[in-house]
């Protein structure tokens, strides 16, 4: 899973895709998870600093990971699949 | 070094709520780096706001709608020419294209530069043309169909589904959900605009446009895509901000290097839900919004008249994505003398 590499992300939480010219607002646990997915981590790495830094347990993370990971695609704010592949 | 002073005329100076260009384009112009300029106006109504920005305008002339033919307009410019020694015309209008694109030569012949597309590329971008035009330069158009009858209405019920859209040959659009609303169009549009009416199929998705300069030789010279983000019930752009999509600028390079476009030019694009882009119009001139190409880094008025007056222009290379515009409407007090002046003696 990997954000799109043009995607602009403020620390304020304003994401700009340039490709479409659409920005979209995010709330400070979004921008984490989001610099985590830059980051190329997994959902399970996500999932251990989340679980580490807020009283949150495994599977509502998972969750509403998943739930976010949905819209961001919606938005075609990650690569798909064929695309990650090359 | 001092610059060079170019004395260059520009129409469009209107801004109703589909605003001429002519403002835009002073502005870029005033801004200019590689020349300076007297800007001389030339209006067809007293209203059109420009006239009365001293700031931007240095003087106006009205000239006479191009319905008065040719030879009107000719003198009116030769006058105007002897004046105000004019060095190069930018014609903003859709409408007036075609007078001035026909005058190309003969104002050259008296110093008058411009830099249009030629009369071939004016007619075959023509959105009544656009089927052909798609088909010949693979570019993905929109179904449209050419109409001169209000009863021809009803037979495009077998051929396209609702809604669709009603265009008029130089400017205005509607969506019609139904053939009575279809005939209502018809009419409406054909009234201001003429006969033919043009029907196009309805592109569901969202809106984009690019702006850019072509060098008559198939090179880009600057080229740059925006998204609508605010779009009043004309369909105007009031908001907007520069996008990079690479699909988008591959598509206006291929535009023109195939049509080897000269001059500058707008093309209306939508993108459907797949991602698939349908080019619905090309405008064979410079929008309203181009000071946002400004703005980005792209001085494409600077850039046109360099090429109108032959002096060697290289291509913009980059462009800041990311930048906005947005539209305001302002007040000005005119004294009345000002519009009785542009109105009674044509000269301001």
């Amino acid at each position: 899973m990997k954000l799109r590499k043009n995607v602009a992300v403020s620390e304020s939480g304003l994401l700009f895709n340039p490709v479409t010219g659409e920005s979209y607002s995010v709330n400070p646990i979004g921008v984490e998870i989001i610099n985590l997915l830059r980051d190329e981590k997994t959902m399970e790495q996500i999932g251990a600093v989340i679980l580490e830094k807020y009283n949150t347990d495994q599977s509502t993370f998972e969750k509403d990971f998943h739930d976010f990971v949905g819209i961001l695609y919606h938005h075609n704010l990650i690569e798909t699949h064929e695309e990650a592949n090359g | 070094m001092k610059k060079r002073t170019v004395n260059i005329a520009v129409t469009g100076l209107n801004a109703i709520d589909s605003p001429g260009p002519g403002v835009s384009v002073i502005r870029a112009l005033r801004e200019a780096t590689s020349f300076d300029v007297k800007i001389i106006g030339l209006s067809y109504e007293s209203l059109e706001p420009g006239i009365y920005m001293h700031d931007l305008v240095d003087r106006t002339y009205a000239i006479p709608y191009p319905s008065t033919g040719i030879e009107a307009i000719h003198s009116r410019l030769e006058y105007i020419h002897e004046k105000e020694q004019l060095d190069v015309i930018i014609p903003n209008f859709d409408a007036e294209l075609y007078t001035f694109i026909k005058l190309e030569a003969k104002l050259r012949n008296t110093g008058i530069h411009m830099f249009l597309p030629t009369l071939h590329q004016f007619e075959e971008r023509h959105k009544m043309n656009l089927n052909d035009f798609g088909e010949k330069y693979q570019i993905k158009v929109p179904k449209s169909k050419v109409i001169y009858d209000l009863n021809k209405v009803y037979s495009l019920q077998s051929e396209f589904s609702f809604p669709l859209l009603v265009k008029g040959k130089f400017y205005d659009a509607s969506v019609a959900y139904n053939i009575d609303q279809v005939k209502s169009c018809f009419n409406k549009i054909s009234a201001k605009w003429g006969v033919p009416i043009i029907i196009q199929e309805f592109i569901h998705g969202t809106e984009f446009n690019v702006t850019g300069l072509g060098d008559g030789k198939g090179n880009t010279i600057a080229a740059v895509p925006m998204r609508k983000q605010y779009i009043t019930d004309k369909g105007k752009a009031w908001g907007g901000i520069t996008i990079s999509d690479e699909k988008m600028l591959e598509m206006t390079r291929r535009f023109l290097h195939e049509t080897k476009w000269r001059g500058g030019f707008e093309l209306e694009l939508m993108k459907d839900k797949e991602g698939e882009l349908y080019l619905l119009e090309i405008n064979p001139r410079l929008p309203a919004w181009i000071y946002l190409a400004v703005g980005v880094g792209q001085n494409i008025p600077e850039a046109l008249v360099n090429l109108a007056l032959g002096v060697k222009v290289k291509p913009f290379e980059s462009f800041e994505v990311g930048k906005m515009f947005i539209r305001y409407a302002w007040d000005m007090i005119v004294n009345r003398e000002e519009f009785e002046q542009i109105s009674v003696y044509g000269e301001l």
